[in-house]
């Protein structure tokens, strides 16, 4: 069960304070299944994402097996059972940045950061994501961390463009 | 009423009634391969399309109710091209090596590919990973087999109410499983094996324990025992043609010995033994209460044969079904106490076989080999709990489902059908018609009130035939009352106690009266639970049913079995009987507790 000792990183709440509003959360929701997705999202929004052990509490809660709770989140590719970075390469993947080299732009992120699609960093740093795409067909090819767009990146110029989140 | 025509002959059926169903009435064959007839209806495979007339696209029958003047076509030039093409690419991620499969000449895919008359190499391309997950001592899953129908997921989450099997992922990469990487042999799976009858390929499988049982039929050092519980003389026949209901008791004990087995026992002496014990067992927990509620005295209590500070927890609930029994420890483990304390029949025989049956014949029971033939894959898994060990041996060393068994019989060379009639070995052979009813939902129950009324009352149940007819038929959960009325001296002071009892299979049935239990609002006595819906008739381990209305009419086999008998009631067997003075002693005594009574564990539910 949870211990007081993990603390969420963006907003200080510690693992018991989170399970609590995750708690409250599925109350609000009246811990109906139709209300599953919309739980999860919350669920991920307070861990950041969501291991095993926030799916088992979901489960236990909303009196649902884990294997149905595990299905839906395994089926959206927006929710994360692996831990986030602290910041969030997305490159696009959308038709005219792929034309425009886009692919190239993921294999030289993954290089650098030694990592695949979808992994993270072990110092935690860097998660890495494909997606199709981010609506700035004009700027191709683009890739976004966090809430910043890049834009005609460079393969060669990537170095220099992560290294201001070092 | 509605009206409608397919392939041109006019038919009319009940509103609600889909096309596949119309069709069936005028004898028009619709393939299907995902359906399955009064358990699961999605329409994914789309195998079963027809034309109608007026819809843009093909319609699934199996889902698509009928309505008024609907005219639709099964067998059109384009249906036969659609079917091919969703067969076909069924095929395409489906591993083609029939010959060495499980399933070979059994197997729905390739059953209906016959029909279709496909042609296998249209679609090529990547293949879902393999893997098979054989974790489990009861149930194997392989994932190449899969072909996503999601029957399991059906019966596991809506049948059994379990959910263990769901779909994971999506699209390519999607399968079937307990999620988080959770492997069968450590989810919270009863066992119960009824993913693995209405699996339509080699997906779910119980795990085969064929090969050990022809190692040990070969090893001249083993004495090998064999024992078939109820349901299997019910259903055994189906597997070689006969009509489901088929009674092959004698047939099937003829099989076993020509197979080499070097005894054949019923575990139905051990049924009647159960009855003896778990009605004693029921009996002192009414006596404890009755002395807790200072009605009775404690020397009345040393005059009726019965102990002091007993497990007065009710309703007590009974122990035959180990996918039950595995249930409760996972799910409802705070009610265990509930639950009787007797070893299911099949495990009591395997403690007798080895500690009684082996000194009867100077033979070391480290040298004796049980076989138990079952209707069920969680026997399979029962065998294997660390609780089944009689001074340092295991009660029982094999399970074989019914399915098993079958296969075995065929591989031995032996024609059943042509096989005389046999019987059991003595002296773990003899039972009455209260043990038959055993494989059936209700069975138990009645087998205990023929014998515990009789104890208390000194008279035969008050029911025509013996049947407790509320309580016989395939309903989720049947209830009776029965008032004690005149009864012996030394059990007046139950006379106007009202017994309230529950049945039920299946475990959504299991679940809800546990409920009521938890809550404190159970308002029964006695519950006899079954694991499987139908109980071991429809067991996990049980043929695959080929016609309508098969556990009906394995159900009714029982009940012919038990009424064709002199001996309907355990108390009544004289083997039994026997066995007490000889070997046991009394019902509940020293021996008795070390070798037919067992104790439970408390399981997570993740």
């Amino acid at each position: 069960m949870a211990t007081d000792t993990k603390h969420c990183e963006c907003c200080g709440l510690s693992e018991n304070e989170m399970f609590s509003l995750l708690e409250k959360t599925i109350g609000d929701y009246e811990a109906k299944e139709s209300n599953l997705i919309q739980i999860l999202h919350m669920a991920q929004a307070i861990f950041g994402y969501l291991p095993d052990e926030v799916l088992k509490f979901i489960s236990e809660k909303m009196n649902l097996p884990m294997s149905k709770v595990s299905g839906v989140v395994s089926f959206y590719s927006l929710f994360s059972t692996q831990p986030k970075g602290k910041h969030t390469i997305k490159v696009c993947l959308g038709t005219a940045c792929y034309v425009r080299g886009g692919s190239k732009i993921v294999d030289k992120i993954k290089e650098l950061l030694d990592i695949e699609v979808g992994e993270t960093t072990e110092d935690m740093n860097f998660s890495l994501e494909v997606m199709r795409c981010i609506g700035a067909c004009g700027l191709a090819p683009a890739i976004a961390i966090d809430d910043t767009v890049f834009k005609r990146v460079n393969p060669n110029k990537l170095r220099q463009i992560l290294a201001q989140y070092e | 009423m509605v009206n409608l025509t397919i392939n041109g002959k006019a038919v009319t059926v009940e509103k609600g009634t889909t096309i596949l169903e119309a069709a069936k009435k005028l004898n028009i064959y619709i393939p299907t391969l995902c359906y399955l007839e009064e358990v699961h209806k999605i329409g994914s495979c789309r195998i079963c399309v027809a034309e109608v007339e007026g819809a843009k696209t093909l319609q699934a029958t199996c889902v698509t109710p009928v309505s008024e003047g609907m005219v639709v076509k099964t067998n059109t030039a384009r249906v036969r091209e659609a079917r091919k093409i969703m067969y076909e690419l069924v095929l395409s991620d489906h591993p083609k090596d029939c010959l060495s499969c499980g399933r070979n000449q059994n197997c729905e895919l390739q059953k209906i590919g016959e029909i279709i008359q496909a042609d296998e190499s249209s679609f090529e391309g990547e293949k879902s990973k393999e893997f098979v997950d054989d974790s489990s001592p009861s149930v194997v899953r392989d994932s190449a087999k899969c072909i996503l129908c999601r029957r399991c997921v059906t019966v596991c989450n809506e049948i059994q109410g379990v959910g263990i099997l769901n779909t994971q992922e999506r699209g390519f990469k999607a399968s079937i499983n307990a999620g988080s990487d959770i492997l069968l042999g450590n989810a919270a799976c009863t066992n119960c094996g009824q993913c693995t009858v209405v699996c339509p390929v080699n997906a779910l499988h119980e795990k085969d324990s064929t090969q050990d049982v022809w190692a040990a039929l070969a090893d001249p050092s083993k004495t090998v025992v064999v024992q078939t519980a109820p349901a299997i003389r019910a259903a055994l026949g189906e597997e070689f043609g006969y009509p489901a209901g088929t009674l092959v008791t004698g047939q099937m004990a003829t099989a076993l010995r020509d197979m080499g087995f070097d005894y054949v026992f019923d575990t139905n002496f051990t049924a009647d033994l159960t009855i003896i014990e778990e009605g004693t067992e029921f009996l002192n927990r009414i006596v404890e209460m009755m002395y807790q509620k200072g009605v009775i005295t404690a020397e009345k209590v040393k005059e009726l044969g019965m102990h002091i500070g007993v497990n007065a927890t009710f309703p007590m609930i009974t122990s035959c079904s180990p996918g039950w029994i595995k249930y409760i420890e996972h799910y409802y483990a705070g009610q265990l106490d509930n639950v009787s304390s007797c070893k299911s029949p099949h495990m009591m025989l395997g403690a007798l076989a080895k500690s009684y049956f082996a000194n009867n014949i100077d033979v070391d029971p480290k040298d004796m080999y049980v076989v138990s033939i079952m209707p069920c894959t969680a026997k399979k898994y029962e065998i294997t709990r660390p609780e089944m060990v009689n001074n340092g041996v295991k009660n029982v060393d094999a399970v074989l489902t019914t399915r098993e068994l079958a296969k075995m019989i065929k591989e031995a060379g032996i024609e059943f059908a042509e096989l005389e009639d046999g019987g059991f070995d003595n002296p773990l052979g003899i039972s009455t018609g209260a043990a038959d009813i055993f494989g059936t939902t209700g069975g138990v129950m009645e087998a205990a009130l023929r014998t515990v009324y009789e104890i208390v009352t000194g008279r035969e149940l008050p029911f025509e035939g013996l049947h407790v007819t509320p309580i016989v038929g395939l309903d989720r959960i049947k209830t009776a009352a029965i008032t004690i009325e005149d009864a012996r001296e030394e059990w007046s002071f139950l006379n106007g106690v009202t017994v309230n009892i529950a049945v039920t299979s299946g475990l959504v049935g299991a679940g809800i009266l546990l409920e009521e239990i938890k809550k404190g609002e159970s308002p029964y006595l006695f519950i006899e639970v079954m694991g499987c819906p139908g109980g071991c008739i429809n067991g996990g381990g049980q043929p695959r049913p080929k016609e309508a209305n098969t556990r009906e009419k394995r159900m009714k086999a029982l009940y012919r079995e038990d009424e064709g008998k002199i001996l309907r009631k355990s108390h009544e067997n004289p083997d039994i009987t026997k066995i007490y003075k000889d070997f046991l002693g009394k019902p509940l005594g020293h021996v008795s507790h070390e070798l037919l009574h067992t104790t439970y564990t408390t399981r997570s539910k993740y």
